[in-house]
């Protein structure tokens, strides 16, 4: 049983991490603000909701996990509001989109 | 003492860099950003010393409330160069640091300033690697009477007990600091709105952020309030988070802001810091000193002056960060 | 009492906090722009209390520690915000009535003045 749920920890965790990475060479690597956001957003819901479900089960009270899940979607919350802000603000100000690969 | 030796030194290594980057990336609006990255990592250096009622401080106001405060100032400061005319928008290009205006330093100060900031390094990496060993500590003083005091978190016994005038003074600076920031306003100005002003779109995210947070966080900020007594939490940090929750609402439209010369407002801003001080004088006859809580009712005190104080930092620090009035009264 | 107990986990965040003040130091003096100084003040402010917090640590490693430290750096960061918020609507008076972002040079002393003459 331990054995099930440390596993389960170790593969969410890094599957978690995976998507944090990716959403980091994403925001260094990628041509304009929108592409960068999108690469960040999916970082935030996805990656650190995969970390939450790898820790869930290492909480000692089921209400410390409840707990977990309620960052997680306060989280994605701010995530999408702050890339919807920044992504309005790119249009209104003109700002250089990227118009595929020339 | 952890299974990855190598997270503390990767920490340190980060929150040094963004530490750099504060002070030397090119644009002003950059240096913000780059502080309140410092910010949060620093709250997880308090998390990895086992501080975690420190960590929760230096995330909401270390990093959340003096970063909005200084986003908030260099956003006003732009909107002054453009009532100007000057065309210098700060948070669209590199903003010129220094402005034309602002001459840098000689090369000579630049280098005795290097020589001078690190030789305060210096200075303070050997006067802690030549502190005596063992450490000197108070954890046994404070938990020897720990059951006097009603409060089972450590922290808001030292705050509100053993060091309690300590928090009585820091709540008058709190108020102090608002009534300087009042004062600093024009007087064609005064009895208006405070500075904040951000008109979101009624339909817009922003407006129905505005909507879902603030019944979330005003749960937040009550029960960190009531942990307080329990565990890592208390009024500080409570009155943060309905702060944050409050200028959320102001800055999505939703709630306007108060004029600084309202009776409710003032009110708010001072039942904190009297009903601390009435509580603090009944010491007196209660158990004869100022301050001194009778164990019995010790706890029921306690938990008195701490929403008190919630109530009073809430107010005073939304309306720090709102700042002076800057419209003209209408 | 050596330099190996820099390398333990609390000596590590304390040269982190030293190095922090360096920095903010170094901010401090070189960078003009009022904004920039007071960031540079709180990184100070910030090294400061990590290196409180860390000294203290040692005494107490591990969770809960030592609380009265925990205590006093909760009271100094509130405090800090306070003066903060001071210092921001300081220049941003400044800002608005003449412009500037920045002191100017240095005020005319007249005993200097005399001297360039």
């Amino acid at each position: 049983m331990t054995a099930a749920l440390d596993a389960i920890t170790v593969v969410f965790v890094l599957a978690g991490c995976f998507f944090f990475l990716a959403g980091n060479v994403g925001l260094l690597r990628f041509p304009d603000t929108l592409t960068r956001l999108h690469a960040l957003t999916k970082a935030d819901n996805l990656g650190l909701g995969l970390v939450v479900i790898g820790l869930m089960p290492r909480m000692d009270h089921p209400l410390s996990a409840l707990k977990l899940l309620l960052v997680w979607a306060l989280g994605m919350l701010a995530a999408a509001t702050v890339g919807q802000l920044i992504a309005r603000s790119v249009l209104r100000r003109g700002l250089p989109i990227w118009k595929g690969p020339q | 003492m952890t299974a990855f030796p190598l997270l503390d030194p990767a920490l340190c290594f980060v929150i040094l860099t963004t530490a750099v980057l504060a002070v030397a990336i090119r644009t002003v609006f950059a240096a913000v950003v780059s502080f309140i990255v410092f910010g949060l990592l620093m709250a997880i250096a308090w998390v990895r010393l086992g501080a975690v009622d420190v960590a929760l401080t230096e995330a909401a106001i270390g990093a959340g409330l003096t970063g909005v405060l200084l986003l908030s100032t260099v956003a006003r400061i732009a909107k002054h160069r453009a009532d100007r005319g000057d065309d210098v928008p700060i948070l669209e290009g590199p903003e010129p640091d220094p402005a034309p205006t602002d001459p840098l330093p000689g090369l000579a100060t630049q280098s005795l300033a290097i020589v001078l900031s690190a030789a305060v390094a210096a200075a303070l990496v050997a006067a802690v690697a030549l502190l005596p060993v063992p450490a000197p500590g108070l954890v046994a003083e404070v938990g020897s009477r720990l059951s006097e005091t009603g409060v089972e978190s450590p922290v808001t016994a030292v705050l509100l007990a053993y060091r309690g005038y300590d928090t009585l003074l820091e709540i008058v600076v709190l108020l102090f600091a608002l009534l300087g920031v009042w004062s600093l306003t024009a007087d064609a100005r005064w009895g208006g709105q405070p500075g904040l002003r951000h008109l979101a779109r009624p339909d817009g995210v922003m407006a129905y952020l505005g909507r879902l947070l603030p019944p979330i966080g005003l749960l937040v900020g009550v029960y960190l309030f009531w942990i307080g007594g329990y565990r890592p939490g208390g009024a500080f940090q409570a009155g943060t988070v309905l702060a944050a929750v409050w200028l959320l609402a102001v800055m999505a439209g939703l709630v306007p802001i108060p004029k600084v010369s309202g009776i409710r407002l003032r009110l708010a801003l001072v039942i904190g810091p009297a009903v601390f001080l009435a509580i603090g004088l009944a010491g007196y006859p209660l158990h004869g000193a100022f301050l001194g809580y009778p164990p019995a009712i010790a706890k029921v005190l306690i938990i008195l002056i701490e929403a008190g104080l919630t109530i009073s930092i809430a107010t005073i620090l939304g309306l720090l960060v709102a700042g002076a009035p800057e419209e003209r009264p209408s | 009492m050596s330099v190996d107990s820099l390398f333990t986990q609390p000596g590590l965040y304390g040269v982190t906090g030293a190095l922090a003040i360096g920095i903010g130091v170094y901010g401090l003096i070189v960078r003009p722009h009022l904004v920039r100084k007071i960031i540079a003040v709180n990184m100070v402010g910030s090294g400061v209390f990590l290196l409180f917090g860390a000294v203290a640590d040692r005494a107490a490693p591990g969770p809960g520690g030592d609380p009265v430290p925990h205590a006093m750096i909760i009271t100094g960061i509130v405090v800090a915000l306070s003066a903060t918020a001071l210092a921001a609507t300081l220049t941003l008076r400044l800002s608005r009535e003449t412009g500037r972002t920045a002191l100017p040079p240095e005020p005319e002393d007249p005993a200097v003045q005399d001297k360039e003459s």
